[in-house]
């Protein structure tokens, strides 16, 4: 019962990812903490920031979610859940896509979903803040990493790593 | 016999990598990919690298993937993968972008459950994910500047917002809603659908380098 909830719920996860993984964080939090409590609030933002440290695309760590509740079997029927339906319709949707690749309605899709992706995006990022930016390091940190990227580009996980360092060792020193 | 929906990317379809070339590519991508922005791995091996596509096709490939639901990465190696190999293809690069992280996430994950109580832990991961903030603070605006300046797209932006982030509505109800509304505004014909600026050729790294999912 238990690994069908998290196959089912990791399936409409990986559908509703309008625009990228990060749109889904709000609505994974929501199901996997609020409503199942499956993990708390802290263990969710740990498991996104493992994600985040690894190569690859950072929603891997849903497969930790599954871990967490039902050991390697969860993780696989997570990792499933999360992939797999959503890669069969992306291959059949992509063939449409480029057969209508002359319909109007082609445009009006990307130019009419375009402002709801980002508005998802902002509802992630929105839901990470709240759970990792609560004392003045931690708003130092963000800003200034939004600062510096909007400057110049540097390697994300340099960014990953020395965010992680700095608050680690500001922590230690207070 | 050509292959379905393969017709109208003849440019893309003249290169047929070797199964075993795609799994190779794609795994380095997916190994290489620290701190994710795999998208823009992506771009460097596949067009820059491996030449298997012009950097047109390649933001073709990534406007359909970022359309479409899933994450864009994963999307872009179904994509990619069909156009050059079919089925097999699709799945060949989806395994190779999953597998490195797949292992290296499961094996961080099961260390971090040993350590659970170590505060140098915890905080290093809180760190993280304040940068990780920082990060997507600045996707958002590289890739929705036009959105934020618009009216019309600010106004469906934020709507979308609130309903998800102040009103913690489902997912499900805010696409079903604010989703074909936000179609049928800019249906053809309409006014708004008419006014479109479209960046001739956005320049890639100003507008995706960060990327993630």
């Amino acid at each position: 019962m238990k690994l069908l909830n998290l196959f089912w719920v990791f399936t409409l996860l990986g559908l509703l990812a309008v625009g990228g993984g990060t749109a889904v964080l709000p609505e994974m939090q929501r199901m996997t903490v609020h409503h199942f409590h499956w993990i708390t609030d802290n263990q969710f933002r740990s498991i996104y920031s493992i994600g985040q440290v690894a190569p690859g695309p950072n929603m891997l760590m849903v497969m930790l979610i599954g871990y967490k509740l039902a050991g390697s079997l969860g993780a696989i029927v997570v990792g499933v859940g999360f992939f797999l339906p959503d890669c069969i319709l992306t291959l059949f949707a992509n063939r449409l896509w480029v057969h209508f690749a002359a319909s109007p309605w082609r445009k009006a899709i990307q130019r009419g979903m375009a402002p709801v992706a980002i508005g998802l995006m902002l509802a992630g990022m929105m839901a990470i803040a709240r759970l990792a930016v609560f004392n003045l390091a931690g708003v130092a940190i963000a800003i200034t990493v939004f600062a510096t990227l909007l400057w110049r580009h540097v390697n994300p996980a340099l960014v990953i790593m020395a965010g992680g360092i700095v608050y680690l060792v500001s922590t230690s020193l207070a | 016999m050509s292959e379905p929906g393969t017709a109208e990317t003849a440019a893309v379809t003249a290169t047929r990598p070797s199964l075993g070339r795609i799994f190779k590519v794609f795994l380095m991508a997916g190994a290489i990919s620290f701190g994710g922005g795999v998208v823009a791995y992506l771009r460097e091996y596949l067009v820059r690298g491996e030449g298997w596509l012009n950097d047109d096709d390649f933001l073709d490939a990534l406007e359909v993937s970022q359309t479409l639901p899933g994450l864009n990465s994963v999307n872009l190696s179904v994509v990619v993968g069909d156009r050059m190999r079919g089925v097999v293809g699709a799945a060949v690069a989806v395994a190779g972008i999953l597998l490195p992280g797949m292992f290296i996430v499961m094996t961080l994950g099961v260390l971090w459950e040993e350590q659970h109580h170590n505060v140098l832990v915890k905080n290093f991961l809180i760190g993280v994910a304040v940068a990780a903030v920082g990060l997507l603070a600045t996707v958002t605006v590289q890739l929705g500047h036009r959105q934020l300046t618009h009216w019309l797209d600010l106004t469906l932006l934020m709507a979308t917002f609130a309903a998800v982030s102040v009103f913690h509505l489902s997912l499900v109800i805010v696409l079903l809603t604010i989703g074909p509304l936000a179609v049928w505004i800019y249906r053809p014909g309409s006014h708004h659908g008419d006014r479109e600026i479209k960046l001739p050729h956005p320049h890639f790294h100003k507008r995706h380098g960060l990327l993630r999912d």
